[in-house]
């Protein structure tokens, strides 16, 4: 993991995927509109986002069908958590340290 | 979800340690960064287009609805003695019954209709959607509670015990707002926490029981609407 010497976490500095996993950290799991619609992002950057987020062990994905429909839903791993738990640590840290 | 109010509380003390310190530069993409997670945590886990209005609006056709059973069904009477039988025989007391269960329902329906036509106001106004899996949680919460609450007011007035209707009113109300609550303002659950309490309380003094309409459904909704109007939206 590309994490720098101030301890923040490199994969976090994208916004879209900081959003992503703010949103997961409070919610158990999300699909794939409910993400599109908290963070007002188009489906293909999204799409991209959480391919890198889930490719580094970040989220979790889980597709079954709703009736008729395939449902896609992402929810946090441990790891991702750690991390994410981690990377707000950093940031603490820089701006107590000002 | 221990760890969520943890990271919560470490997200809003950080954004406010930040707003202290804007001048310094390097912290301006910090504090972005903090705005988003703060935004994205409070907007995917609350329904915020819950309007003070709705709790003005249904307080003041609450009062309406105690003052037209005052002052047309019951010929002005405010204390009912138990049974709200006296001075009313037979068929009248049949009507009576009806006509009363007809106005609550009335002010029922017509406080959610404006609860919801203020919502999506709101949510249309600061570009909130209005349907999302936290708005369906909230929902879902709310209905819970309030349609056992309504069943088994069904069952109090088929059994004759319709003086404890208006105190099972207030408390299925006041658990409906407690468990939705934390899906919202947590303001809401502190009113929820006072309709049960004003709904014991009438339950203890059952004669009085539009006064304790008039206090829960009306004065209630009536101040924590202005207050959350004031806070939230002016």
């Amino acid at each position: 993991m590309r994490v720098s010497i101030s301890g923040l976490n490199k994969l976090f500095e994208n916004r879209v995927r900081l959003g992503i996993m703010s949103a997961l950290m409070i919610n158990e799991s999300l699909d794939f509109n409910s993400l599109k619609d908290t963070l007002g992002v188009t489906d293909g950057n999204l799409a991209s986002h959480l391919k890198s987020l889930e490719q580094n062990n970040l989220i979790r994905v889980s597709k079954k069908f709703i009736g008729k429909k395939p449902n896609t839903s992402f929810s946090v791993t441990e790891s991702g958590a750690q991390l994410f738990r981690e990377h707000l640590k950093a940031l603490e840290d820089i701006i107590n340290s000002q | 979800m221990e760890n969520i109010c943890k990271i919560y509380l470490i997200i809003f003390t950080l954004h406010f340690k930040v707003l202290l310190k804007t001048h310094m530069e390097n912290n301006k993409n910090y504090l972005e960064d903090l705005r988003i997670i703060k935004k994205v945590m409070e907007e995917s886990s609350r329904f915020l287009s819950l309007s003070g209005l709705s709790g003005v609006f249904a307080g003041l056709i609450a009062l309406f609805g105690a003052a037209v059973a005052v002052l047309i069904f019951l010929n002005g009477r405010i204390i009912l003695p138990a049974g709200f039988s006296d001075g009313f025989i037979g068929q009248e007391i049949q009507n009576l019954r009806i006509k009363l269960i007809a106005d609550a329902i009335l002010v029922l329906v017509l406080a959610i209709g404006i609860s919801f036509y203020f919502s999506h106001r709101k949510s249309v106004k600061k570009g909130l959607k209005m349907w999302t899996p936290v708005s369906k949680r909230f929902i879902m919460n709310f209905l819970i509670p309030l349609i056992t609450g309504g069943l088994f007011i069904l069952i109090l007035y088929f059994h004759y015990n319709w003086y404890l209707i208006i105190p099972a009113m207030l408390v299925f109300y006041g658990l409906a707002l407690v468990g939705a609550g934390k899906f919202t303002y947590s303001e809401v659950s502190y009113l929820g926490v006072l309709e049960v309490i004003t709904g014991l309380t009438a339950a203890i003094f059952p004669a009085f029981g539009i006064l304790f309409w008039c206090f829960g459904f009306g004065v209630l909704h009536i101040t924590y609407g202005l207050i959350m109007y004031r806070k939230y939206e002016e």
